[in-house]
């Protein structure tokens, strides 16, 4: 069987041909790199994405710090990882990289910050 | 008024990257003003990986991307940051006015950059007719409601327009809970990114109808439900494939538009239909020494490129001064 991906390592998108025999990759055309090459194989035998999202905080200067998971997680966790997102409160400054929960959802995959969330941002957050 | 050597109006990518690079070029009194409360510009909403590839060889997201640029920019303390600044006037000879809670400067500029970026299409730019209900958003409006505010703006979205901003809206409505019942594109394809086509509107099965249109908003104080038509090839409507949608919120995802007054007000030569500086080389516009980078000089797909070209924004200004001396 020939199933028709697009990659989606970078912008460029290469439009894949991979030829998968009883639920394995044997064959792939189309890719302009190696990174095409593994994200077929993974996306045929056991697609995974890397998530994103927001928490919310208490006590903060920002309302919300951006999150990811540190490696991609298998799509159909997707959802039970997001309520785990939505019940945590960040309540100390952090910086960028910070594990927040380890192994989300049972995925193995760390959720860590990727915005800086200083307690006190200087000048940055007085009011008019 | 005081006198600065080079100021840079907008702390995006663009005008961090062309402090820092300014900097390089041997620049040492640089003032770069942002009217927001942090550096980092649109990046901080776009909370989703892809940024990076090119500039720093690794796959980042909007923040982590900028978090990158802005310890860069205040690394170097020849770089006065002002934050809450907000320019709002502008003369040929480079003298910008611009306000601080309290207080209204104006500075003389030697050489001047602005890198503004851009704002967003509305409803009314594509004449969606209807009655006027709360509910309809431009799409990165929303990302800045949920992703900045921690605010999900509706329930049951749908989307006009199959940019990225909208593709990659979609994906977070449904990963925080709401419905996205369809994405309504005219045009015969996608305007946005595949892979954007592919992770945010493929992977949780979203209807995408192409060669369609909104032809109606409907509501009272909130929006209950939109019209849709097919459209031929000539855009005109094909009346018997008309159908209704239920929905809360419409996002309206059609496009940016270069963020040009103050340099227009200038008198700078802009062209209308883009709302870009007439110009054959990058960054430079019609009155010397003032340059234009990142998405107000036109609107680019990723931030790595406007990185790249906001570099030049910074030597070219550097370049002027030396001319001066
Ligand atoms: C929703 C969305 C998704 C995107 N996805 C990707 C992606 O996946 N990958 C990628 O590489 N790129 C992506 N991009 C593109 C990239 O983010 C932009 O090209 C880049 O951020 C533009 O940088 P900029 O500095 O020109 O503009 P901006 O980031 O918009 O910065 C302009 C700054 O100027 C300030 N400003 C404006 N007017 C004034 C004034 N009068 N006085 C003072 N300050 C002012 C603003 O507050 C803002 O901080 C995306 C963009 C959007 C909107
Ligand atoms: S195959 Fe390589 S070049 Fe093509 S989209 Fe994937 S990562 Fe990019």
């Amino acid at each position: 069987m020939i199933r028709k991906l697009t990659c989606i390592e970078c912008p460029a998108g290469c439009a894949l041909l991979v030829e998968v025999e009883s639920g394995k990759v044997v064959g792939i055309t189309g890719n302009n790199c190696p990174k095409g090459e593994k994200y077929a194989i993974t996306e045929v035998e056991s697609p995974v994405r890397v998530l994103t999202s927001t928490v919310l905080t208490e006590g903060l200067p920002l309302k919300t710090i951006p999150v990811r998971t540190d490696a991609p997680i298998p799509k159909a966790s997707l959802f039970k990882a997001m309520e785990e997102i939505r019940k945590i409160r960040i309540k100390k400054p952090l910086h960028v990289g910070n594990v927040i929960t380890k192994n989300l959802a049972g995925s193995g995959a760390n959720l860590i910050a990727t915005r800086e969330c200083l307690a006190d941002q200087g000048s940055a957050t007085q009011t008019i | 008024m005081f006198e600065r050597e080079l100021v840079i109006v907008g702390g995006g990518p663009a005008g961090m990257e062309a402090a820092t690079s300014a900097h390089k070029s041997g620049v040492r009194d640089i003032l770069l003003l942002e009217r927001d409360q942090y550096l980092g510009g649109i990046l901080n909403q776009c909370i989703h990986p892809g940024f990076g590839i090119e500039h720093f060889k690794e796959v980042l997201t909007g923040p982590e991307y900028a978090d990158r640029v802005i310890k860069q920019v205040t690394s170097m303390p020849e770089i006065e940051v002002s934050l809450r600044s907000f320019a709002v006037h502008l003369t040929k000879d480079k003298v910008l006015t611009f306000m601080k809670p309290g207080i209204l400067e104006n500075v003389k500029a030697k050489a001047l950059i602005m890198a503004t970026g851009c704002r967003e299409r509305t409803r009314e730019m594509i004449h969606i007719p209807g009655t006027r209900p709360a509910g309809v958003f431009p799409a990165g409006l929303a990302q800045k409601l949920i992703n900045i505010e921690g605010f999900l703006p509706g329930k049951e979205v749908v989307i006009v327009g199959s940019g990225d901003i909208g593709l990659i809206m979609a994906r977070r409505f449904l990963l925080e809970g709401a419905k996205v019942k369809a994405v309504i594109e005219i045009q015969k394809k996608s305007r946005g990114l595949l892979r954007n086509i592919v992770q945010c509107i493929d992977d949780f099965d979203i209807p995408m109808y192409f060669s369609h249109k909104v032809s109606n908003i409907y509501g009272r104080n909130r929006v209950e439900k939109v019209s849709v038509i097919k459209v031929d090839d000539d855009f005109n409507e094909l009346a018997d494939s008309y159908f209704e949608i239920e929905c809360d919120t419409v996002l309206i995802s059609v496009g940016l538009i270069p963020e040009n007054e103050l340099i227009e007000m200038a008198g700078v030569e802009i062209d209308k239909k883009t709302n870009t500086p007439i110009t054959e080389e990058v960054n430079k516009t019609s009155i010397p020494g003032l340059f234009v980078c990142g998405n107000s000089f036109k609107v680019y797909d990723i931030a790595d490129s406007v990185s790249r070209d906001s570099a030049i924004a910074g030597e070219l200004a550097a370049e002027y001064l030396r001319s001066l001396k």
